[in-house]
């Protein structure tokens, strides 16, 4: 697989040597002279020292030809004029992006790019995850992030403690589907009856998560 | 009629204070408060500090149902990603983004942005200025598509998933 990475931060600069190492074709780009030189010193040849964001140069490192172009600078407007570029100018089929800020991962995705890779989101998830402030996680997002897993924990004095599942107001354009209960996963049925400490996993749009959470949390928790 | 302009440099200024006399109810943004020292002290619209790439700035700034949106910071990529935040998230009625690469004004005005190139403006009036011939490249590229969704892409939203 040919892949362009643009960006030779730390994050473009592991990139690439792994890319490289894993056996595929790699250009690495990177505007500062300086920094080039001193990647290309050490990884040959697929440094190339040009902006990215030009046109010209997306060319000369043969980004008509990429199956994926990579950008991870550290500017977000950086990385969206990269991918749309490649998209628009080059049809690439791949496009990714690293977006610092978290907000802007919906208009990216509005404007385009394929995947979008938030570490500012990522770490924000590892924290919740360990230390569940919220009790509603987000475990994963799907397909063009229309849609995302969400874990809820039943707490004592959650409105859906003793309901069955038949019961419960589900959002439109949400879905429940199974439960995990003492560590065992299980499916959630209509007669399910929910119990403190389940932890209820829900599929659904963005935009539905406050209602769940009225459901399955309750109100007295902040957001 | 309500302005938004991003970049309080030379040309945001001046736009700003021009609008401002003409009536319109004008906003201007800057990272730097300093820029804002450009503006004569006769203008009567708002200054406001903070990252036109940054949409709760630009939400704070109005930009939603503005009538005029400008992007005229020094970076080509702020202003692009800044008009497309105005016209695409916030639904902005007619958005500039001011991009200094010929190459880059002319793809950006294909995905729906109008889109104002100075290399091209200042090559056709030296050019104009020395009585020689001048290429077709024009200062303003209008947008091919108009108000759409570049790359044809739709905000489709999946169809609810089943209740359980």
């Amino acid at each position: 697989m040919f892949v362009l990475v643009v960006g030779g931060g730390k994050v473009g600069y592991y990139l690439t040597k792994e890319l490289i190492d894993a056996g595929h074709e790699c250009v690495l780009m990177e505007k500062d002279r300086g920094r080039a030189e001193a990647i290309r010193d050490e990884i040959g040849s697929v440094v190339i020292a040009q902006d990215g964001c030009e046109g010209k140069y997306l060319h000369e490192a043969g980004a008509n030809r990429a199956d994926v172009v990579a950008a991870v600078t550290g500017d977000d407007e950086d990385n969206l004029v990269i991918c749309q570029m490649a998209k628009h100018h080059f049809s690439v089929p791949r496009t990714i992006a690293r977006v610092n800020n978290p907000k802007n991962e919906q208009l990216f995705r509005h404007l385009g790019v394929d995947e979008i890779i938030s570490p500012t989101r990522m770490i924000l998830g590892s924290i919740e995850q360990d230390i569940p402030v919220h009790e509603l996680l987000h475990l994963a997002a799907l397909g063009e992030g229309e849609l995302e897993i969400i874990e809820a924990h039943l707490q004592p004095g959650s409105p859906a403690v003793g309901k069955v599942a038949a019961d419960l107001h589900v959002p439109s354009g949400c879905s429940l589907f199974g439960v995990i209960r003492n560590g065992a996963p299980a499916p959630l049925r209509a007669d399910t009856v929910l119990a403190d400490g389940d932890k209820v996993i829900a599929i659904g749009r963005p935009d539905c998560e406050l209602e769940l959470r009225l459901q399955l949390i309750g109100d007295s928790v902040e957001a | 009629m309500k302005a938004v302009i991003v970049g309080c440099g030379r040309v945001g200024a001046k736009l700003a204070d021009a609008l401002d006399r003409a009536g319109w109810q004008v906003v201007i943004v800057d990272r730097l408060t300093a820029a804002f020292d450009r503006l004569p002290s006769t203008f009567g619209g708002t200054a406001l500090r903070g990252d036109g790439t940054d949409e709760d700035t630009l939400r704070r700034a109005g930009a939603e149902g503005a009538d005029l949106f400008l992007a005229l910071t020094e970076g080509d990529n702020r202003n692009i990603m800044a008009a497309q935040m105005a016209q695409e998230a916030l639904g902005a009625a007619r958005t500039v983004a001011k991009i200094n690469d010929p190459l880059r004004a002319e793809a950006y005005a294909h995905l729906g942005i109008a889109t104002l190139c100075r290399t091209n403006l200042m090559e056709t009036a030296v050019l104009a200025f020395l009585g020689q011939a001048t290429g077709n490249q024009p200062g303003i590229y209008a947008p091919v598509h108009g108000h759409a969704h570049p790359l044809g892409l739709d905000a489709a939203v999946p169809s609810s998933a089943p209740e359980a």
